[in-house]
């Protein structure tokens, strides 16, 4: 299982992803904005998305838990 | 003179507008969002006005919001900064029938080079060399391959209602071109409101100049110098000096002719800045665009020619004569502005975040144009400028010493900045040999 946490303070402009969808390494699974410019939040690594934790318009934290793979 | 002024924007510009207004006996109104309320420009100014939540939409870029704070406060006139609504026409338009001054250009020439295609057809009507390029939207895919053929590669996708170098791609072959179109008509309509795509020639190895213009209030149009905007990342730029360094007398005078051209053209008032694309080597230049407003990095050419250009905006806009006798301006010097950006200073990518020590450096022909300060929380909603760091010199050398002291002596903690990036930059034997283009970012990140 594989968390995937937010780098740095942004709005959840797109989640791409949904939960039970299969991914391989590399996907995009939302794309944030911060500062005027978008950002795609990438799966490292293959498997499924257990868990979508954001919503779009969403604003999020360093460290917030975005995506949680299996 | 006006009497008073509210400046619809936010930041270093509101600030550095707001101090032009009260220096001059303007009273100066802000208005701030709730995410900006302990910033610098909403205590500086003599009145505040609360817009709205954080979100553009619902603060700065709110029309109806500005308005209804121009009535309340008794504003006399609205000066827009630059980005938000600063070149929206129709908020320009509806300023003027509530019965106040519009500092800036009319409508009509907002609306003329807003539309990229448009201002490039008009320009080159005006006979100002233009880019093989679209002469009207390109539809589709389709349209775009053929287009491409008929242009050549590489060609430069671009959003006809854009600007910032937002959606701006360039594609080095078909396979490009499909991949890179329905990305830019996507961010064309989300940022622009518009799905219009243009293509262009795009040149490789080339200088970004701009020519700084003033339309006056008797008519005539004016010429300030020229200022070298090469240094960006993501086609967004990040440091400028005046005078370019890749501009010879002839290429000056020829480009200077051409934006006062391109400023007649559509009748232009007030500040405005014609861009080009400089091909070095062969000293030819084409038309990029007009920004018809003022331009983040104005101060370049107010520390070489000792004009305030805030304030010419205001006298302009009163329909008053401007400060200087625009016969003879004088250039002396040379002068550097670094934009400093809360961004990690490696891949350039956005930090937010709360400010712990905010410590600007001084000394001579140092000005630093600031929107924060110590204990102020930058957030993600609007773009990452923390301040302009400019520098002036006798000389480029003289510039380029005051430059690196003055990047050393500014200290910001608590988020990253780009300050180191601007160390490197000064370091870097291409910038300072003055022989760089608008890739010089990626060929420092490259090695």
């Amino acid at each position: 299982m594989t968390e995937v946490r937010a780098e740095m303070v942004a709005n959840v402009w797109k989640v791409v992803a949904a939960a039970g969808d299969t991914i391989a390494d590399g996907d995009t699974l939302v794309i944030l904005e911060s500062m005027k410019m978008e950002i795609p939040v990438l799966a490292e690594g293959a498997g499924t998305v257990a868990r979508l934790a954001v919503a779009e318009g969403d604003v999020i934290q360093e460290g917030d838990l975005i995506a949680v793979i299996e | 003179m006006l009497a008073s002024v509210l400046v619809a924007n936010r930041g270093e510009i509101a600030l550095r507008v707001i101090r032009t207004a009260r220096r001059l006996g303007i009273a100066a109104i802000a208005v701030y969002s709730e995410a900006d309320a302990d910033l610098p420009f909403v205590s500086e100014a003599d009145d505040r006005v609360l817009l709205g939540p954080a979100a553009p939409a619902e603060s700065y870029l709110n029309g109806a919001a500005i308005l209804a704070a121009a009535r309340r406060t008794g504003a006399r006139a609205v000066h827009p900064g630059y980005g938000f609504l600063a070149e929206n026409a129709g908020f320009a338009a509806s300023v003027i029938d509530a019965g106040l001054t519009w500092v800036g250009p009319p409508p009509a020439a907002i609306e003329q080079m807003g539309d990229k295609i448009n201002a490039r057809n008009l320009v080159e009507r005006a006979g100002v060399p233009v880019s093989p390029g679209s002469r009207q939207a390109v539809p589709d895919v389709t349209a775009a391959l053929a287009e491409a053929e008929r242009i050549g590669y590489p060609v430069m996708i671009k959003a006809a209602g854009g600007g910032g170098g937002i959606g701006m791609s360039a594609a080095a072959d078909p396979e490009q071109l499909r991949a890179g179109f329905g990305t830019a008509r996507s961010r064309a309509e989300r940022f622009f409101g518009s799905p219009a795509i243009l293509l262009e020639q795009f040149l490789a190895a080339s200088r970004h100049v701009e020519v700084q213009i003033l339309g006056l209030a008797d008519g005539r149009v004016i010429a300030l110098g020229e200022r070298d905007c090469s240094v960006q990342r993501r086609h967004q730029k990040v440091a400028e000096e005046t005078p370019s360094p890749g501009v010879g007398p002839q290429l000056r005078s020829a480009m200077l002719a051409a934006a006062v051209r391109a400023g007649e053209a559509v009748g232009y008032r007030g500040a405005g800045t014609v861009e080009f694309l400089v091909d070095e080597p062969a000293q030819r230049f084409v038309f990029l665009e007009m920004n018809t407003r003022l331009q983040v990095e104005h101060p370049v050419t107010e520390l070489v020619t000792g004009i305030d250009l805030v304030e010419q905006q205001f006298r302009i806009a009163a329909g008053d004569q401007v400060s200087f006798d625009p016969a003879s301006v004088a250039s002396r010097g040379h002068a550097i502005e670094l934009r400093v950006y809360a961004e990690d200073p490696r891949r350039f990518l956005p930090s937010p975040g709360t400010i712990g020590e905010w410590a600007e450096p001084a000394g001579p022909g140092v000005r630093v144009d600031a929107g924060y300060a110590a204990g102020n929380t930058v957030t993600p909603f609007y773009d990452p400028l923390l301040a302009k760091l400019c520098v002036h010199g006798a000389d480029r050398d003289q510039a380029l010493d005051r430059a690196r002291s003055a990047v050393t002596g500014f200290v910001i903690t608590g988020l990253k900045t780009n300050l180191p990036f601007h160390a490197e930059l000064l370091a870097s034997a291409q910038f300072a040999s003055g022989a760089y283009d608008t890739s010089i970012i990626d060929r420092m990140r490259a090695s």
